[in-house]
């Protein structure tokens, strides 16, 4: 197993970026891996721009280098080229392929650009891994379980020290019952968007 | 809740607030007190969802709990609990032991009987404040032993161990915590919750009561404790001289979060060193300190912000009259702004060992990307107000403003926003503002700041007749640092009915004679009023009551009500921006052959915009999916 694992997650306030951080560290500690998870909270939930660091292994804090992501899970496309700097060529980047436009852009302010861009730039650096994760969610049966999509495509990637099914278990037992099956079904969903 | 449920001796994954929280149930605490701040927050929060909880199972919380009126509130409140012989915490943001600092450097001369344990919450980089003060220097000054945790394990164990150091120096006792801690998730070892007593008895003594000839006698006592205190930093298990590899001249000092990244940075880099992990960090461990330094040749000091380890050792070195060099701050490897990350310190640490730095240079993205600055929600009942505010009155009027959301109302199309120095300084600042200028003047607060110290500067404006509008942003919440109820809320921080103050009773009582009370919501009216309250010579309050559409929405939802969204008649619609440029939406955007459109996912349903359209072209569309 490797020394440490570094995942960055990031996306837009509101994507439950911090909750999907949230379960991989307490799935790491259900593996009885040694983890540290960062968050932001304050201003930039206001519909700002979100990231949340996940270290596992040998590890002694909750920030990573840069250069030094195993993998960047994000929920939205220019999220993940804005922390690039995590990256080096190995690293894998997952991301949702639905744009959040900024208000900055609606307004005329600034300009979003074209996500074909986008992803052609990511892959000057990294390892890409494109996923439909908002038309998958809707598929699942709730657009909400888009974060539980990102982590059934995270797990496929193999770059968690601990089991799929351990990220499941832990899946649902953060979740009411009742949502136990959508929950189910985004994350496989997300599972095999990468392991055909 | 596994933060209560779980069983002693379980390991769960806890913020690093939440481990405060847990550390002080577990030290048996009856009575704590905040004054919300990011990042410290949380830890209260805790309080106030655990005894929610705990009440709706019909059963009673462990603990008293209240969000005080303000910070210095806070502190008497508890430190009276703890005259009483209760154990008790208070929290707050690093700029909240400002406000308290008044009540606390005196309560260090009198001393506690119970365990008090003050956490101070700092913000390095400024993520969510108005400065990075540093307030270890609090410990400093006002002579208070003080604890750093690194990891929320450790914040847990320290919140403990706080109270009884508190108790055997009869001191009050500073956690100083930063956001990364704070906001910081690790796995925390549980131990069994101590049980709290019912009632404390309050037993007289002249010593309480700092009379001159009093404070007389109770600072040599300070230095007294100070120097047992010494003492137990000497004996603490959270100072510790760490080995790495085979350390020869080379010994590294570090503290607080800084410690996590210089003990990964060593094994990254091999280096063979000793490491002076600092957990109780006043007083310092002198003795400890001095052995340390007999073992080194040169040492790093690395710590966040000011350098006060660094400049306690040079004091140190220069006692015992040895010629170990320092290189920290001083020598300019290290910076004393913002926080440090495992870049800043591998870099610098590669620098002074002369090695290669293993970082590359972290890729830059070429495409210029959009930013995603915060904004006022879609429907927030502040930016009606400003809306309106601005349309009363529209060229040369100065608006000093406050810390809460409405901050946000500086960004663009509003920019209703001049001046701003800390929590309750609109008020304040318009009075000078009208005493040296001729200009106009409408300061803004929100209605958490007008109770937390809001209210002193309206009575300075009515008795000295100053010319200014002051408005007060009552939305009900304290929004900003996460909805947290305040004294013009029907239900207290344990969700028990409380006594509702209302603002504008409240101004009245102040001798306000000019008062407007509106629902911003009615733009028009609003305008109107502003417009009366400028006219006014003299102090005049406007009361903008409307509720946070977040929290109005989130109760619709809980009634089962539904929210309407707008949508824009493109045939009425004359293009002329006013709802996108001037009136700023968010859920407004330009389609791309440039028609004006609401976005569905984004509109909160106020309605305002119709208001603001003056070719009437916006209207309901249907309820929101
Ligand atoms: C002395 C001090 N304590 C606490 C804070 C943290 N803080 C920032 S804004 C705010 C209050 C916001 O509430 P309110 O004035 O009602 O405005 P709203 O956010 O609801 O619009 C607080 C407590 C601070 N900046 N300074
Ligand atoms: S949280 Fe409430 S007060 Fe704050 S910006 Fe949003 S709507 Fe306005
Ligand atoms: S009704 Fe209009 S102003 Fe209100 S949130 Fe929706 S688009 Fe914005």
């Amino acid at each position: 197993m490797k020394e440490k694992t570094n995942i960055i997650l990031t996306g837009v306030g509101g994507q439950g970026v911090i909750t999907a951080a949230n379960i991989l560290g307490k799935a790491a500690v259900r593996a009885k891996v040694n983890v540290f998870v960062s968050e932001v909270h304050g201003m930039a939930q206001r519909g700002g721009s979100v990231n949340c660091t996940v270290r596992m292994g040998r590890v002694t804090g909750p920030l990573a280098a840069s250069g030094t992501a195993d993998a960047i899970l994000s929920m939205e496309p220019i999220e993940s080229l804005r922390y690039i700097g995590y990256s080096n060529k190995n690293t894998k980047i997952i991301t949702d392929i639905t744009p959040v436009i900024p208000f900055t852009v609606s307004v005329g302010m600034e300009k979003y650009p074209p996500v074909d861009e986008v992803f052609k730039e990511i892959k000057n650096y990294a390892k890409l891994y494109k996923v439909d994760a908002t038309k998958i969610a809707r598929d699942a049966g709730a657009i909400i379980t888009k974060n539980i999509v990102m982590l059934g495509s995270l797990a496929a990637t193999e770059v968690l020290p601990f089991s799929k099914d351990i990220l499941l278990e832990t899946i649902l037992e953060n979740v009411p019952a009742k949502f136990k099956e959508i929950n189910t079904k985004a994350f496989e969903g997300g599972f095999k968007a990468i392991k055909k | 809740m596994e933060i209560i449920e779980s069983k002693p001796d379980e390991t769960i994954l806890l913020l690093g607030n939440e481990a405060i929280t847990r550390g002080a149930l577990e030290a048996g605490v009856d009575v704590a007190t905040t004054y919300p701040g990011t990042p410290s927050s949380e830890i209260a929060d805790t309080f106030s969802y655990i005894a929610k909880y705990l009440s709706k199972k019909s059963k009673k919380p462990p603990y008293y709990f209240e969000y005080s009126t303000n910070e210095k509130v806070a502190l008497e409140v508890a430190a009276a609990a703890s005259f009483s012989g209760l154990r008790s915490l208070t929290c707050m943001k690093h700029v909240g032991l400002n406000v308290a600092s008044d009540a606390f450097m005196t309560y260090l001369y009198v001393g506690t009987r119970g365990g008090h344990v003050i956490v101070t919450a700092d913000d390095p980089s400024c993520h969510s404040s108005q400065n990075e003060q540093d307030n270890r220097y609090f410990a400093l000054f006002s002579g208070s032993p003080m604890l750093e945790p690194t990891t929320p394990q450790e914040a847990k164990e320290m919140t403990r161990k706080a109270f009884e150091i508190s108790e055997e120096l009869h001191s009050p006792i500073l956690l100083r915590t930063t956001t990364r801690l704070n906001h910081a998730r690790g796995a925390v070892k549980l131990k069994k919750p101590l049980k709290p007593r019912e009632k404390g008895h309050f037993e007289k003594s002249p010593m309480l009561v700092t009379t001159p000839a009093i404070a007389r006698i109770r600072h040599p006592e300070l230095l007294k404790m100070l120097e047992k205190a010494e003492k137990i930093s000497e004996k603490s298990e959270f100072n510790e001289i760490i080995e790495v590899g085979k350390p020869k001249d080379w010994g590294i000092v570090a503290s607080g979060v800084a410690f996590n990244y210089v003990r990964e940075a060593v094994d990254d880099l091999n280096l063979n060193v000793r490491i002076l992990k600092l957990g109780m960090t006043h007083p310092l461990p002198k003795k400890m300190c001095k052995e340390f330094l007999s073992l080194c040749k040169k040492i790093i000091v690395v710590e966040e912000l000011e350098p006060i380890l660094e400049n306690q050792f040079k004091a140190l070195i220069f006692e015992i009259g040895c010629k170990v060099e320092i290189y920290g701050k001083s020598t300019g490897h290290f910076s004393r702004l913002f926080e440090y990350n495992p870049d800043i310190v591998i870099q610098a640490l590669t620098k002074i060992f002369e090695l290669k730095n293993p970082i590359k240079k972290p890729s830059k993205p070429i495409l210029s990307l959009p930013n995603r600055p915060p904004a006022l929600c879609p429907g927030c009942p502040h930016r009606a107000t400003y809306y309106a505010a601005k349309k009363a009155q529209p060229k040369g009027v100065v608006y000093p403003t406050d810390i809460g959301c409405y901050t946000l109302g500086r960004e663009k199309p509003l920019e209703m926003a001049d001046l701003l120095l800390c929590m309750g300084s609109n008020a304040g600042t318009a009075c000078g503002l009208a005493v040296a200028t001729d200009q106009k003047v409408i300061s803004f607060m929100g209605d958490s700041t007008f109770f937390h110290s809001g209210i002193p500067p309206i009575i300075d404006a009515v008795h000295h007749n100053h010319d200014v509008v002051i408005t007060v942003l009552d939305n009900r919440t304290t929004a900003m640092t996460g909805h947290q109820p305040h004294p013009g809320t029907e239900l207290d921080g344990m969700g028990r009915p409380a006594k509702k103050i209302i603002v504008e009773e409240v101004v009245k009582g102040c001798g306000v004679e000019h008062i407007e009370v509106v629902d911003p919501n009615k733009i028009k009216e609003t305008t109107e009023a502003f417009k009366r309250a400028l006219e006014f010579k003299g102090p005049a309050v406007v009361v903008s009551k409307s509720p946070c559409i977040l929290l109005e929405n989130r109760d619709k939802g809980k009634r089962g009500e539904d929210i309407y969204v707008y949508e824009i008649d493109q045939e009425k619609c004359r293009q002329c921006k006013i709802c996108i440029s001037r009136f700023g939406c968010p859920s407004f955007y330009y389609a791309e052959d440039g028609s004006i459109h609401i976005d569905d996912q984004q509109c909160n349903g106020c309605g305002n915009c119709t208001e603001v359209c003056p070719f009437d072209a916006i209207h309901k569309k249907g309820v929101r999916k």
